[in-house]
């Protein structure tokens, strides 16, 4: 492993003065090693939805990088994140994907865990034991901090990692564009039954990093295009509006998240979509027209592929999804995918937004399909030592990204780039990159918490 | 041998014939000419497993249009799919996997209006299916199917087709292929 020393990330292997980044952060067992110690123990991850668990003692086996973890709600109907590894042997204590449970029970010994992670159950206490173990100090463990926004869960094992919010910063209204209505009212996603997980042979980042962003690759998904899988029979998406928007690139700097996002000008009148179902046509007419009523910046916004740092995706528009590229070792990467779709919408636009979703993305998606042709196979063809030696560019539009960015009286926060023009750009690729090698340098949260110590000046640059 | 075993026999290897006859218009890549073996109002459906507690299988599969599957769909999507594997450039599919459909354990389930008449048949059989793609990536997929066939003219349709693929976690990157 060629290095500059164990804080080499930065200029060493992520190079971000000339945009070049090692293969070697993409395959090299070593740094994978470390990165699950300095980025996934350390970050806020995705672990489910609120409505997986409803009532109390219902669960939900998610993950958190390499390690399973167990979502649920106890007995008083507060949520809870446990690993889930039993505290005397390690025995998972969990084996389904989800249920309702009075109490988690190891296989192995026995010993069993109340749905609020309470050892409450250890074979021969007494005579064993001499009722000497504390079982107050061996319930399961329980992530460092937990928070709920809109109904997503997210957790981070560090307790001296932000809040979430603090954590999410700007780019919160980003996640709600998937997490409100189409209508735009508050928090009204839903979650549609069963979480499409599948693997596939390639580092975790190559997917983060195409949903970062990646407008450029475009051009592999010529054959979903003319083919027309789209809601209206034809292309992958409806973008009538995209004509009169700008397309921009927004990544949010000292906190690695970045997406594409597009802005419509003042007083656009929605588009036709959807016009393959009248019905659905006139659903998402309608909210495009409430939407536009309310107040607030998002009325103007369309969602588009976004990454909150490090590996969850946001897909807020079509299809509507939010993805976690878990890592399983360097070389492969496990996906969860969630779909959703407006709790009041009418189940005739339910199903036919669940159909295109189906067709569109995961391993059955005729669009997904060749993304993840091209990640194995990339991740296959940098293991080489000969192209280990050879770094990827990443200097597409570099020098071109801007911050205060406004249009027609919309501000952007962030570092900007318009692609109307340019049509791709690699900033948001070099903020995940640059996040990453801040995580593999930095020994404590304090030391990633930049904004704290920019606060007055950020403070300025808001007015 | 009375008719009604006879009958039985005869319409059971009838089922079997056609659908090793659909796999081999699979494996040899005549898609056009299996896309003439579905009915127009075919419907396509592989749902996800989950993992679920003794005495909880009615949770065991996500739902037939109403949950998230691996396919749920008709013969509109079907066509778009062999089309897109048609272009050439979908890159998933190019250069194409080599695919080997193995179908077997066919049994009858119910013929209609019988079995010396049957104008509509359902059957299940078991599926192996193996792909072999660019160098050495290969997947072996494994699982059941229930089939409901009705007859035309000389032949039969595919009027429904349930996936039960016995995977979890899906262990393939992509189902570029038809089951």
């Amino acid at each position: 492993m060629t290095t500059n020393g164990p804080r080499g990330y930065r200029p060493g292997l992520v190079d971000l003065a000339t945009g070049q980044i090692s293969r070697e952060i993409f395959v090299n067992d070593d740094i994978y090693a470390e990165e699950q110690e300095r980025v996934f123990a350390r970050s806020w991850l995705f672990v489910g939805h609120e409505s997986q668990i409803p009532n109390p003692g219902d669960f939900f086996v998610s993950r958190m990088g390499e390690e399973s973890v167990i979502l649920c709600r106890d007995r008083a109907g507060a949520v809870h994140v446990f690993l889930n590894s039993c505290r005397h042997r390690g025995m998972k204590v969990c084996r389904y994907d989800d249920g309702n449970t009075t109490v988690f029970t190891c296989p192995y010994h026995g010993w069993s865990y109340g749905t609020d992670g309470a050892l409450v159950g250890v074979p021969y206490f007494r005579e064993a034991y001499h009722s000497a173990l504390d079982k107050a100090r061996w319930g399961l463990v329980e992530v460092a901090q937990m928070c709920a926004y809109k109904g997503t869960v997210w957790a981070n094992w560090d307790a001296a990692a932000p809040p979430f919010l603090e954590y999410l910063g700007e780019f919160r209204r980003f996640l709600d564009l998937i997490l409100d209505g189409w209508d735009g009212r508050e928090g009204q996603a839903e979650l549609l039954g069963g979480v499409q997980k599948w693997l596939i042979p390639c580092n975790w980042k190559f997917p983060a990093e195409n949903f970062s962003g990646d407008s450029y690759h475009n051009i592999s998904h010529r054959s979903v295009d003319l083919v027309g899988v789209g809601p209206s029979g034809k292309s992958r998406r409806d973008y009538g509006e995209l004509d009169v928007a700008r397309k921009l690139h927004v990544a949010i700097p000292d906190r690695g998240h970045q997406t594409i996002t597009y802005v419509l000008p003042s007083g656009h009148q929605p588009q036709p979509a959807y016009q393959n179902s009248p019905e659905v046509a006139e659903y998402f007419r309608h909210c495009e027209e409430e939407r536009r009523r309310r107040p607030g910046a998002n009325s103007r916004l369309i969602g588009a592929p976004g990454e909150i740092f490090p590996n969850l995706a946001l897909l807020p528009r079509q299809p509507r999804t939010l993805a976690v590229w878990h890592p399983k070792g360097a070389h492969q990467t496990e996906v969860w995918r969630f779909f959703f779709v407006d709790r009041d919408a009418p189940a005739a636009v339910k199903n036919f937004l669940r159909d295109y979703y189906i067709r569109y993305s995961g391993p059955a998606g005729m669009t997904e399909q060749d993304d993840m042709e091209n990640w194995n196979y990339a991740h296959a063809a940098s293991r080489g030592v000969i192209a280990r030696r050879y770094p990827y560019t990443y200097e597409m539009g570099l020098g071109h990204a801007v911050e205060n960015y406004e249009w027609e009286g919309l501000l952007l926060p962030g570092r900007v780039v318009d692609l109307t023009a340019a049509q791709a750009s690699e900033e948001p690729m070099r903020n995940l990159y640059r996040r990453w090698a801040e995580f593999m340098e930095a020994d404590s949260w304090d030391e990633l918490m930049t904004w704290r110590r920019n606060a007055p000046r950020e403070a300025v640059a808001a007015k | 041998m009375s008719d009604d075993r006879l009958a039985r026999v005869l319409l059971t290897h009838e089922v079997a014939e056609f659908l090793y006859a659909e796999a081999e218009l699979l494996d040899e890549r005549h898609y056009d000419e299996w896309l003439a073996l579905l009915a127009d109002d075919i419907r396509y459906w592989m749902p996800m497993r989950r993992n679920v507690k003794y005495g909880e299988a009615a949770r065991e599969f996500t739902r037939e249009q109403a949950d998230i599957a691996w396919f749920d769909e008709g013969k509109e999507t079907l066509t778009r799919r062999v089309r897109q594997i048609q272009t050439g450039i979908h890159w998933a599919e190019e250069p194409q996997s080599r695919i080997a459909h193995f179908v077997s354990n066919v049994q009858l389930i119910e013929a209609t209006p019988s079995v010396a008449d049957a104008q509509e048949v359902a059957a299940k059989c078991r599926f192996l299916v193996y792909r072999n793609r660019v160098e050495t990536e290969t997947d072996l997929l494994i699982g059941k199917r229930e089939d409901t066939l009705r007859r035309s003219g000389n032949g039969w349709l595919v009027a429904r087709r349930k996936i039960i693929l016995d995977q979890n976690v899906l262990m393939s990157k992509n189902l570029t292929f038809f089951f």
